[in-house]
């Protein structure tokens, strides 16, 4: 069988390849799409660090037409991208997902 | 009356061989569309590993390997998980992957320390400062058991396909 990542999103369930991998406790809930040397990436690693919360980073291409796992998950080729399994949510942009992670688990560290 | 080539003979190793577990490592593994790091262990934990050291993306050695690997699709009637390693980095080993059209992810390790845990390190000659693992397939078990062993004892060496077959189908 091929390596298809982890752990399965719902998301990529309907596209992915037919491979499923078994997730641990110990699998962080938060997946975070990211472009090496990317500063919006870097900011949102920067506000996941400081709330001392786990993540996966998951690495795409500088070209956005090579980013289609992306675009299947938020609907658009953009990254950072978040996916929180812990709460079902999936977004893009930077600043959308800051707010996001400050008040989802802001005031609980 | 000499050969007019030279296939370089490799030095005595200590490689991990059948009944031994493999040492286990995180590296950045690479897929066709990203790359996340992944332990060896993550992988053996579904399935049974066929891990497969090769020279780096653009060698021809790494292309005949996995023109073969990729033609034999042996994932496809066995319970095998088929994983590279090279020092190529993820962003060779994507073209590498789309290029060869390969179904199959790699580890990217340009410190070649895990082929030195596997102590499969080649050193070569004219490219300074650089080293990368023999050509080696080891077969490992959901515990990451050695069931098969390969490991290049000369330089170009390629490994025996119809060996690494019969173990699969042994398991």
């Amino acid at each position: 069988m091929r390596y298809a990542g982890l752990t399965r999103h719902s998301d990529e369930a309907a596209d992915g390849p037919s491979m499923s991998h078994p997730s641990s406790d110990t699998d962080p809930t938060i997946t975070l799409y990211r472009l090496q040397a990317c500063p919006f990436c870097e900011r949102v690693v920067r506000r996941l660090d400081e709330l001392g919360l786990d993540y996966r980073s998951r690495f795409v291409e500088p070209m956005h037409s090579s980013r289609d796992v992306v675009k299947r998950l938020t609907g658009k080729r953009t990254v950072p991208a978040i996916v929180d399994e812990r709460t079902g949510v999936t977004m893009s942009e930077s600043a959308q997902i800051v707010a996001y992670l400050e008040a989802t688990y802001g005031g609980k560290a | 009356m000499a050969r007019d080539f030279d296939v370089v003979e490799l030095g005595p190793t200590d490689h991990p061989t059948a009944g031994d577990v493999a040492p286990d490592f995180t590296r950045p593994l690479v897929g066709d569309e990203f790359w996340e790091d992944v332990s060896l262990s993550d992988l053996t934990a579904a399935s049974p590993v066929l891990l497969v050291f090769h020279p780096m993306d653009g060698s021809f050695p790494a292309t005949y390997i996995w023109n073969e690997l990729r033609d034999r699709a042996w994932d496809a009637d066995h319970d095998v998980t088929v994983v590279g390693l090279s020092i190529s980095t993820p962003y060779a080993h994507k073209r590498f992957i789309h290029e060869r059209g390969l179904e199959y992810s790699l580890f990217s390790d340009p410190g070649n320390a895990v082929a030195d845990a596997y102590d499969v390190v080649n050193d070569l000659d004219g490219m300074t400062g650089i080293s990368e693992p023999r050509p080696a397939v080891f077969l490992l078990d959901e515990d990451r058991t050695v069931r098969y062993a390969w490991v290049a004892e000369a330089w170009p060496d390629f490994p025996d396909y119809d060996a690494v077959e019969s173990a699969l189908s042994a398991g």
